[in-house]
């Protein structure tokens, strides 16, 4: 039976953590995104799953404490916003070196610095291509709406576990505090039982002992562990995921996620009801990005736009994607503020005159 | 000589709970009989199943290929973090954190402090040479007054770098610490002493009274520039009289400090 709820998107992750079973939260607040710390406190999670909730000193402990229970080969997670996320860098590059499933949401707010708490995609560049020191990715989901925030938590730790890779849910201020009607996901038990061959146990007389590290001082072994990672990046294109509105006859497309993607589809609506033919690419995962998607609408409409809450970030993907084969334009907004569908539209019939 | 290799003979053994990798440490440092203690300890409690230990940035980076226990790295100075981690999923667990000076009272002072305050269910193992060994013989937060440094290569100036400090008796003040003491191992007496007090510290664990923190005052002498036994001498004349030996804290009550 579907449970329906009206809820933020903040607590909207909160409550699919409880639910899908998540062993751990560790968090600090920092809006916009203390609903999900406050959500969770609230509910008892301690209480209804077992789950253990707990708010650290700092963003820089929140995440180390991360990197301590995903040893275990538990599921934990945690959540901050745009400041705190950089702090969490060094452990996130730690848990990505060691291997370590673990989800992290980023509720983006403007930068740079102390910025602005309303919403930004500007760290769109510190998500996908690593964020701290060394070669290194997450897999990063950019949910649009509450309900994909609900469904992107047990999706991330699937992900996380498939992968053993830390996975970062890129969603920003407004969707966090957007209230939708979400379904949630049926009440599960934590797991028990699983894969503790690798994980932190204590040293059994029949196993060699287990090390969570990402030390390697020898090069050669360095070496052969970067290799390792970097093809383990290239298997996530299997789990691509991305949304096509409008794309089966359009002459021109625009590239948005998230927030900006819920703007675009207006867009689209607004230009389809004028008779042109504008379609929409929603990636749903930034890493790994809809490359091989884009190149073939490339081949099909005669001009791109990616549209963002930043200065122009993963126009730079899309351009890879495209590789000039048509003109690839971007359009932005700054510092917190967001586009309405008119500026984009208006943006749009500036750059493809003529088109629409 | 057969005859004389028996069980009830045996005054002394290694135990299996080191490995048989060749310690990275300098000639006379302590690590290695710290390292040793706790392992032993942890054979007599029969607990090596449930032990996990996390390894520090620093000389003891890698501590985890000489005790055959389970091992997490942890980045500089958040051990304490990733061990709460740890026990708060594995609360039946033994859970302990091996740290220097520049580790768990400098770039980890909040961590240290936090899980202090918090009492988390662990034990703190903390060994201040009163320099960055692993680095190459830095100023640490621990180094004396005077004292010469690869980075106070005059000695330490107080009025500009700031005094040493003594963390432990400053952790030792907040509730959620229950037995806090400070030992040596450059000694026989001083190791029988310290084997005690690792052994109540994770006694102390396994009744979850909160935290046990043994600091291990310590030699560098690759750092100290001397020999062994030069930096022992000099570690009992300098190092001792500002970080004295003994209890600071037992069953949860400051017995000095």
């Amino acid at each position: 039976m579907k449970e329906l709820a009206l809820m933020k998107g903040n607590e909207a992750i909160a409550e699919a953590a409880i639910r899908i079973g998540v062993d751990a939260y560790f968090g600090y607040p920092i809006t916009p995104q203390s609903e999900v710390l406050e959500y969770l406190t609230l509910q008892r999670p301690e209480e209804r799953t077992g789950m253990v909730i707990l708010q650290a000193e700092s963003e820089v402990a929140a995440i180390n404490m991360v990197y301590g229970a995903a040893g275990t080969g538990k599921r934990a997670m945690t959540s901050s916003s745009s400041p705190g996320i950089s702090l969490m860098q060094e452990g996130i590059s730690y848990i990505a070196g060691a291997e370590l499933p673990c989800l992290i949401v980023n509720v983006v707010r403007g930068g740079p610095g102390l910025g602005t708490i309303q919403p930004s995609q500007a760290d769109y560049f510190q998500s996908t291509k690593g964020g701290g020191h060394g070669d290194y990715r997450l897999i990063v989901l950019a949910p649009a709406s509450v309900q994909e925030m609900a469904d992107y938590v047990e999706l991330g730790f699937d992900l996380a576990f498939k992968y053993r890779n830390p996975v970062l849910i890129l969603t920003d201020g407004l969707i966090g505090q957007m209230m939708e009607k979400v379904e949630l996901p049926p009440q599960k038990a934590r797991i028990e039982e699983f894969d503790q061959s690798w994980v932190i146990t204590g040293k059994t007389p029949d196993r060699e002992r287990n090390i969570i590290t990402s030390l390697n001082l020898d090069p050669d072994l360095q070496y052969e562990h970067n290799l390792k990672l970097q093809e383990k990046y290239r298997s996530m294109n299997e789990d691509v995921m991305f949304e096509r509105i409008g794309c089966d006859d359009a002459e021109f497309l625009l590239v948005a996620y998230g927030s900006s993607a819920r703007i675009c589809q207006k867009v689209v609506d607004i230009a389809r009801g004028r008779g042109k033919k504008l379609g929409l690419l929603r990636p749903q995962t930034l890493f790994p990005f809809p490359t091989d998607e884009i190149a073939r609408l490339s081949r099909q409409v005669k001009g791109i736009m990616s549209v963002e809450l930043s200065a122009g970030q993963m126009v730079e993907d899309v351009k890879l994607a495209v590789n000039g084969k048509v003109p690839v334009y971007h359009y932005g907004m700054l510092g917190g503020k967001i586009h309405s569908p008119e500026d984009v539209l208006s943006a749009v019939e500036d750059k493809f005159i003529g088109g629409l | 000589m057969k005859e004389i290799t028996r069980e009830e003979n045996l005054v002394y053994r290694r135990t299996p709970l080191m490995t048989d990798a060749t310690l990275s440490y300098c000639p006379g440092c302590g690590h290695g009989t710290i390292h040793r203690l706790i392992m032993e300890v942890v054979e007599e409690m029969g607990i090596q199943s449930e032990t996990i230990g996390v390894a520090p940035v620093g000389c003891a980076v890698l501590a985890y290929d000489f005790m055959d226990v389970d091992f997490s790295q942890a980045a500089h100075g958040r051990a304490p973090a990733v061990a709460t981690g740890i026990k708060r999923l594995w609360p039946d667990k033994f859970v302990f954190t091996y740290q220097g000076d520049g580790d768990l009272a400098a770039i980890g002072t909040a961590e240290t402090i936090h899980a202090c305050n918090r009492g988390e269910n662990i034990t703190i193992f903390f060994v201040n040479n009163g320099i960055y060994g692993m680095t190459g013989g830095q100023m640490a937060p621990t180094t004396l007054e005077g004292m010469k440094s690869s980075t106070s290569p005059y000695g330490r100036n107080n009025e500009t770098m700031g005094p040493p400090y003594k963390i432990t008796e400053l952790i030792a003040q907040l509730s959620g610490t229950y037995y806090v003491t400070r030992q040596a191992v450059h000694k026989p007496g001083p190791v029988r002493k310290a084997k005690k007090a690792i052994r109540k510290a994770l006694e102390i664990q396994k009744e979850k009274k909160g935290i046990s923190f043994i600091e291990f005052v310590s030699n560098c002498n690759s750092g100290w520039k001397m020999t062994p036994n030069d930096s022992n001498i000099w570690m009992e004349e300098h190092m001792f009289p500002f970080y004295p030996m003994g209890d600071i804290k037992v069953d949860g009550k400051l017995v000095k400090g």
